[in-house]
């Protein structure tokens, strides 16, 4: 069964993208500014933030934006700004080992599917496309009802449910290639199989690879902070987007701003992530690009 | 044709079965006593006793699954735990809620946002499609919540249009639902026209660069026949499919949605049924939600050929 993921085509016209081939494209210059912008708050944020986000101030609630606090503060005091930059360190640091744990199971079951076909490939597959029949959001939150709501939880249950695309990506690309001469080269000249697979056959799939884990980087910042926004991710004090979100729901009369930044950080990261994606299709992987 | 359409049911077979497998199992992973948890702490044993008596759950695995299985195949899903009421009953009524709204939102975007797709396919490279495509990224990439949130904020608190907290259900008093329902499913729309526009035009420039429209307008035919009369049938197939997966994967995500707009639907239930651990509940809209996607899928499929007649099913 094809996925929404699979059907989101890249923006750029093929005139245009022959034009501009050994040049960064506008969308990757815009997307990757907004990235290393996000990237920098979130590293400084470890470093340096302008207040404790955690020190509770209950003379300083619901101050509006101003010099001393430019985002503002929170029903407790706390100051937004500081909050927002520990909460980028929270949401990406999820969302990286997100992908990385998709990306890491769903190549070596994709992998073992596509070389090893027979009866592997008929059951790994069976099962992936029993996986995928779910929506990925509702995957999620049956997983997470098992595994407990936490924030490694959430990466555990993300991951698993982002394993069966990883697999069919992996796989169809594992399926074309094995068809190849210079995989028939390998073999005979008596390389072992797994020798092949290793040297010849998994550092083809990285272009592709990167292109799906880039969306999924994407999807993974949603979905931490939906879940987050819902109750069920990283439980407060500690800060994320969507924890910061949900909290501000009581007081937007009172305080608007409270939701307002936390969701415009969401934004931001995902404008960034599509633009840069959407370029790096347009480059990587010429199939997918329309 | 009849026939077609029974072949292709029937190969949907396999899959429900493994999602029911894999739904059981999924319960059956956390850990603890399964009978414990259908009935909660707070059971008394005598009613545990029957229950894993009933559960089969001193006989393997598979029995307990085909148990299971026969229950639900005769639409018994179990008791909810906190309110006692049939799990069935409860979950159809929220998930018409649910659907009600889904459904409205995605007939709605398909309706605006296959046109403007296509508009901006036809002027490409031009100013028009380069503010539809940036406005389409944009949407897209807004998380639905926040604009739900913003959206409350300017029509509900500000405005005063549309009242910002409850619901009211359409046999109630039509107008008033109609009230409740208008901000989230403007949600939807804005967030999944992004989407939508894309693909649509897309797949429109594909097919415009196809011979058959050279040879239509080489025949002297107005732009707007060759873009109505012969390209929106091709250019909207894919996007056809698309709109299938957004119906679905809407059904899995409305739970946000739910709770900025506090909408008493399946998501909502779903969520509520895991803060209470309320597992008969879960189980039940698991399988009902995805049972649904997997169908609505099929129907997508099966009204393809009436998009591109090359396609047989």
């Amino acid at each position: 069964m094809k996925t929404l993921r699979d059907a989101a085509p890249a923006s750029i016209p093929a005139p245009a993208r022959l034009r501009q081939r050994n040049l960064p494209s506008f969308n990757a210059l815009i997307g990757g500014t907004l990235l290393l912008v996000l990237l920098l708050l979130a590293v400084g944020g470890i470093v340096w933030t302008p207040y404790d986000p955690l020190r509770l101030d209950l003379g300083h609630r619901f101050l509006a934006p101003s010099w001393s606090h430019w985002l503002g503060t929170d029903e407790f005091g706390r100051d937004v700004l500081s909050r927002i930059m520990i909460g980028a360190r929270t949401s990406l640091w999820i969302s990286l080992l997100t992908v990385l744990l998709a990306i890491t199971v769903g190549t070596l079951f994709g992998l073992l599917a596509g070389y090893l076909r027979g009866w592997v490939d008929r059951l790994l597959m069976m099962v992936n496309d029993a996986l995928l029949a779910f929506p990925g959001m509702l995957l999620a939150l049956g997983l997470l009802a098992i595994v407990g709501a936490s924030q490694y939880g959430i990466v555990l249950a993300l991951g698993i449910a982002y394993v069966p695309t990883v697999v069919r990506v992996v796989r169809s690309t594992v399926l074309s290639l094995r068809e190849r001469e210079f995989i028939e080269a390998s073999r005979v000249i008596g390389n072992s199989e797994m020798y092949t697979m290793w040297r010849h056959i998994a550092p083809n799939c990285v272009a592709p690879l990167i292109v799906l884990a880039t969306s999924m980087f994407g999807w993974a910042i949603l979905s931490e902070s939906a879940l987050s926004f819902l109750g069920l991710g990283v439980p407060p004090p500690a800060a994320t987007w969507g924890n910061m979100l949900a909290s501000s729901r009581p007081h937007l009369v009172t305080a608007p701003w409270l939701g307002f930044f936390p969701g415009l950080m969401i934004a931001i990261a995902l404008v960034g992530i599509n633009l840069f994606g959407d370029a790096l299709r347009d480059r990587l992987d010429p199939r997918m690009s329309r | 044709m009849l026939r077609l359409i029974l072949q292709r049911l029937a190969m949907a077979v396999p899959t429900l079965l493994l999602i029911s497998i894999a739904v059981f199992a999924m319960i059956r992973l956390i850990p603890g006593d399964p009978a414990l948890l259908m009935l909660g702490d707070m059971a008394d044993p005598t009613r545990l006793a029957a229950l894993r008596q009933s559960l089969g759950l001193d006989q393997p695995l598979a029995v307990q699954y085909l148990i299971w299985l026969k229950a639900v195949l005769s639409g018994d899903l179990g008791v909810s735990i906190t309110s006692g009421q049939a799990v069935l009953p409860l979950i159809l009524e929220r998930f018409s809620v649910s659907a009600t709204i889904v459904l409205s939102a995605v007939l709605l975007a398909a309706l605006i946002a296959v046109p403007l797709g296509m508009l901006a396919a036809w002027k490409q490279d031009s100013f028009l499609d380069l503010g539809l495509v940036t406005s389409a990224t944009l949407l897209l990439s807004v998380p639905g919540f926040w604009m739900g949130l913003l959206l409350l904020y300017v029509f509900g608190l500000e405005l005063g249009w549309f009242p910002v907290v409850g619901y009211v259900s359409f046999k109630e008093d039509f107008g008033k639902a109609l009230a409740y329902v208008v901000l989230p499913i403007a949600t939807l729309v804005l967030h999944e026209s992004g989407v939508i526009i894309r693909m649509a035009r897309a797949s429109t420039i594909e097919v415009l660069r196809l011979d058959y429209i050279a040879h239509a307008r080489a025949k002297g035919l107005s732009e707007r026949s060759v873009l109505w009369g012969h390209a929106l049938r091709n250019a909207f197939a894919p996007t056809w499919t698309l709109i299938g997966l957004i119906l679905g994967n809407l059904l899995g995500g409305i739970a946000v949605i739910e709770t900025v707009f506090t909408i008493p639907g399946i998501g909502r239930l779903m969520v509520d049924s895991i803060y209470a651990r309320d597992y008969p509940v879960l189980q039940g809209s698991l399988l009902l939600i995805t049972f649904v996607y997997v169908l609505v899928n099929l129907l997508v499929d099966l009204m393809y050929p009436l998009f591109d007649p090359r396609v047989k099913i």
